[in-house]
């Protein structure tokens, strides 16, 4: 049995538990926006929230992150010598991170970690050093759609442990053995409390909305799909900004970039987009993604249609619809999704 | 006229003007998917021309997309335009982007746009909004089992408050009445809450306005006057800017902008608009356009003749800045 039961008044101790050897953070409030930060010792994390503004992503692939440093000199033993930097010091539990969000680097993993030649050691440095305490939700938002994205306001994939507000109590579910473990101390669920997290599930998912159809998508040519006439519509307002990629927990593409200052100098790796025109440009001035239509389309092709094939049936969205709420010209991927599956 | 009115009367102009074969395109807002998001359409016959709307949060500049052509270069379109909007499409007439005869202005007169994010503070941010209407001088926010009436005054964009010309500065047609010439802020008052720091204040206060800010370049890419083949954060050969999220970069990032901006911007407000960390953006271009009215007594895109100051020169222009 690994349902557990947290009384939300003994959640102090039992999070304190879990800080004994790891730093904790959690969202919470700052200039009426909710974001990550640190959870202080004794803290009372936040219950009810929808989401935080931003994803979690920055925790395993930060925006700006330097690999490896070396000295700026053509001669001497240490010149251009790459040297790596410290693995993370410390484990850390990420508490009440949204279903959506776990799941995002469940797919992520996918893609970082693939096989031997390509596993990204950063990533995986992270990745392992995290304990990803999930929250279930209870109240989604008009613009979620998870349901249909493979995920749910209560799914566990990606999680370690998955909590459910049942009130004054919290139903805690092992969902890998780190989870089970991080839990074990907690006192066994009843068939009640079972049931009532059922049903706040079953609640939950009937909340969710909108539906959008991945089925036809599949089962068309990826070139059926690559030359629909929709394209010539769905990216003329867009202004090819990055905003739906750097709020998306999905989305991963980085630049790589030496940086030089005196006799120091470093390799840093920062978030890319693929919007941006320079992120495809060639060396010889050809780009094959030069038109803004290219670009926008790439987007929903990689997301709906290249990682699904590539990857076993999994979407490269989690439907989270954080794009949604903050693309500057409302350019929809629930729209544009239906368009791809008619 | 009320908006419905409005939007009634640009939706009968654009069909006739696509019906007519007078414009290619008409630019203007349809509604999004959410409430407070009106959002870009290109209308290309008259019955795609039905979709367009008008409302207080018509709040992208749709200049943007005559140097942006979704449809190539060719042609004549037509813009719905509000005082700001027409502004920017007379700065980009003088900077030789388009030409007048390229565009048809449909102009309207801006009656305050509103800013999404001050009503969703006012509502309580956990606050799931519906439905947003416009009653006159109220809005009457929607939510699950509840409503509630805001003052319009109270939540409207920053630039709205201080703007100069709600009218259409050109246009070839006009929706509506003009409406009063301002909002009758005082711009200087607000403008530039740095002036009276010292340098050290100057850069703290920076860097805490910008704290937030992710680099999706959102600003630049909303803003009319960004239309730089390559912008220079994405020069190569030499590369002019770093890419990190260091202090440096994004200052520099945020500082040159401005100053590409200066003698140009018309604070059409797109930039805040568009920023999904609700960055305020306008600190910095705000100064520069106080700078540029009191040192040349200058401001962008009010008429097609004048001589924008930063692109002119005089043989006794002051040197002493050259050492």
């Amino acid at each position: 049995m690994s349902d557990k039961i947290l009384n939300k008044d003994q959640a102090a101790s039992f999070l304190a538990e879990l800080g004994r050897e790891r730093d904790l953070f959690a969202p919470a409030v700052s200039q009426g926006k909710v974001v990550w930060a640190p959870l202080e010792p004794g803290q009372e994390p936040l219950w009810r929230f929808s989401n935080t503004a931003l994803s979690p992503k920055e925790f395993f692939f930060p925006q700006t992150e330097c690999l490896m440093r070396f000295k700026n000199r053509q001669d001497g033993e240490e010149g251009m010598i790459m040297h790596p930097e410290p693995e993370l010091a410390r484990e850390r539990a990420l508490v009440n991170m949204r279903p959506c969000d776990a799941k995002a680097f469940g797919v992520l993993d996918l893609i970082f970690c693939q096989d031997q030649m390509t596993d990204d050691p950063y990533w995986r440095d992270k990745r392992e050093k995290s304990l990803i305490v999930a929250l279930a939700c209870n109240d989604p938002c008009p613009t979620c759609f998870c349901t249909s994205m493979n995920c749910g306001p209560h799914a566990e994939a990606g999680a370690d442990v998955l909590l459910v507000d049942l009130g004054e109590r919290l139903l805690a579910k092992g969902v890998s053995d780190k989870g089970r473990e991080a839990i074990a101390a907690l006192p066994e669920a009843d068939e009640a409390d079972l049931a009532a997290a059922e049903g706040a599930k079953q609640k939950a998912e009937a909340a969710i909305t909108t539906q959008v159809a991945m089925d036809n998508i599949g089962g068309r040519e990826v070139m059926e799909l690559y030359e629909a006439k929709h394209w010539d519509r769905v990216h003329e307002s867009c202004l090819n900004c990055g905003t739906c990629t750097f709020f998306c927990p999905t989305c991963h593409c980085f630049d790589i970039q030496d940086e030089t200052q005196g006799e120091q100098g470093r390799r840093v790796r920062n978030w890319d987009y693929c919007m941006s025109w320079l992120f495809t440009q060639h060396g010889s001035g050809h780009n094959p993604r030069g038109a803004k239509k290219d670009r926008v389309r790439q987007r929903f092709m990689h997301k709906f249609s290249y990682i699904p094939l590539k990857r076993g049936g999994e979407i490269g969205c989690v439907g989270c619809g954080r794009c949604v709420q903050q693309c500057p010209v409302n350019i929809d991927v629930r729209e544009v999704v239906r368009d791809m599956n008619a | 006229m009320d908006n419905k009115d409005i939007a009634q009367a640009i939706r009968e102009a654009a069909s006739r003007l696509l019906a007519e074969g007078a414009v290619d395109c008409v630019i203007g807002y349809e509604a999004g998917t959410l409430p407070m998001r009106e959002r870009p359409f290109f209308a290309y016959t008259p019955e795609e021309a039905q979709r367009l709307t008008w409302t207080g949060f018509c709040c992208n500049n749709l200049a943007n997309f005559l140097v942006r052509r979704p449809q190539g270069e060719a042609g004549k379109v037509a813009v719905v335009a509000q005082g700001c909007v027409s502004r920017s499409i007379v700065g980009l007439i003088k900077e030789h982007q388009i030409t007048r005869e390229q565009v048809h202005v449909i102009g309207v007169a801006s009656p305050g746009m509103l800013d999404r994010d001050k009503v969703q503070a006012l509502v309580g941010p956990e606050k799931v909004i519906t439905a947003v209407s416009e009653e006159g001088e109220d809005l009457l926010v929607e939510g699950p089992g509840w409503q509630e009436r805001l003052p319009r005054k109270k939540v409207m964009r920053d630039n709205c408050y201080t703007c100069v010309q709600r009218n259409p500065v050109i246009h070839d047609d006009m929706i509506g009445e003009e409406s009063e010439p301002t909002h009758g802020g005082q711009i200087d008052k607000v403008a530039a809450p740095w002036e009276k720091l010292d340098t050290a204040g100057r850069l703290a206060a920076f860097a805490e306005n910008y704290q937030d800010c992710i680099r999706c370049y959102a600003c630049r890419d909303a803003c009319p006057l960004c239309y730089c083949h390559v912008c220079f954060v994405d020069e190569s050969q030499p590369q002019w800017c770093g890419k990190t999220q260091d202090g440096s970069d994004v200052l520099t990032y945020h500082l040159l902008r401005a100053f590409h901006c200066a003698g140009r911007c018309t604070d059409c407000g797109a930039c805040e608009s568009a920023c999904p960390q609700g960055i305020k953006v306008r600190r910095l271009t705000s100064k520069i356009e106080k700078d540029v009215r009191e040192l040349y007594g200058y401001a962008p895109g009010l008429d097609e003749k004048s001589v924008p100051p930063l692109s002119a020169h005089k043989p006794d222009d002051p040197q002493g800045f050259i050492k």
